[in-house]
């Protein structure tokens, strides 16, 4: 028999809101790919010119900016998730973890450079 | 399972040699949904943003990314990394059907799992013969 007495409910209460997360950027994502699309039939394939027509576009611009803040935290709660089953040393989840988010913030500050930095 | 035995206290068989156990397909669709993601997070995102940043560059940067690109070795790289994208979303459409409460049932669970490992493939590979 389970003791429910010695059931402890313990933890951050962090799984809810990254569980929720993933799904909700995961969505953002595949509306992103939607508009892609939508944009490739639109203009039945890219060459140069017409691929750095719709990079200029300033909602196409936002809403790329919108979907890389989603995917790289979206890979945040699965890289963590990666983590957290196979590396079981605490030091080395931690430096791992704190490695990822390093990296996943320095790739925001690339993609703001992509985007905007070639006007 | 055999005959229901009161087991508390006696030694339980520990058998979880994964490669000995054959899996069934949402469990390889599952397995192959953590795999494509951490692919997609170790190559897919700095490649996808390095080749952006090559393709919105000068025409002769676009050429010469165009060149890399073509090579066959790229070629096969940026495939694998499409099945991964594939694979990921469909895996991950299903994923939230399931959330949802549809298809949770043994048979229709093992159907979907199907579709979407079949699916990612076949796309992957209409993709490549048009642009090989």
């Amino acid at each position: 028999m389970v003791n429910l007495k010695a059931k402890h409910v313990v933890g951050a209460h962090y799984g809810l809101r990254d569980w929720l997360a993933q799904r909700v950027t995961a969505v953002i994502m595949a509306l992103w790919l939607v508009l892609f699309l939508g944009a490739l039939l639109w203009n039945g394939g890219f060459d140069h010119a017409s691929w750095k027509a719709l990079w200029s576009s300033t909602v196409f611009r936002l809403a790329s900016f919108l979907f890389m803040v989603a995917l790289l935290w979206h890979a945040w709660v699965g890289v963590r998730n990666i983590a957290m089953d196979y590396l079981k040393p605490v030091w080395l989840r931690l430096a791992f973890q704190c490695a990822v988010i390093a990296l996943l913030v320095a790739y925001l500050g690339w993609t703001v450079q992509v985007l905007w930095g070639t006007a | 399972m055999a005959k229901a035995q009161p087991s508390a206290g006696r030694p339980r068989p520990v058998y979880l040699d994964l490669l000995a156990i054959r899996q069934p397909i949402p469990a390889v669709v599952s397995f192959l949904h953590r795999v494509s993601g951490a692919l997609l997070f170790l190559a897919g995102i700095p490649l996808a943003l390095w080749g952006l940043q090559a393709s919105l560059g000068s025409p002769e940067a676009y050429a010469s990314f165009a060149a890399i690109v073509a090579h066959p070795l790229a070629k096969l790289a940026a495939l694998g990394l499409l099945w991964a994208t594939l694979h990921h979303l469909f895996a991950g459409i299903r994923h939230l059907f399931l959330d949802l409460h549809i298809g949770i049932a043994l048979a229709p669970a093992r159907r979907s799992a199907a579709v979407v490992l079949v699916l990612a493939l076949l796309v992957t590979l209409s993709i490549a013969i048009r642009t090989w």
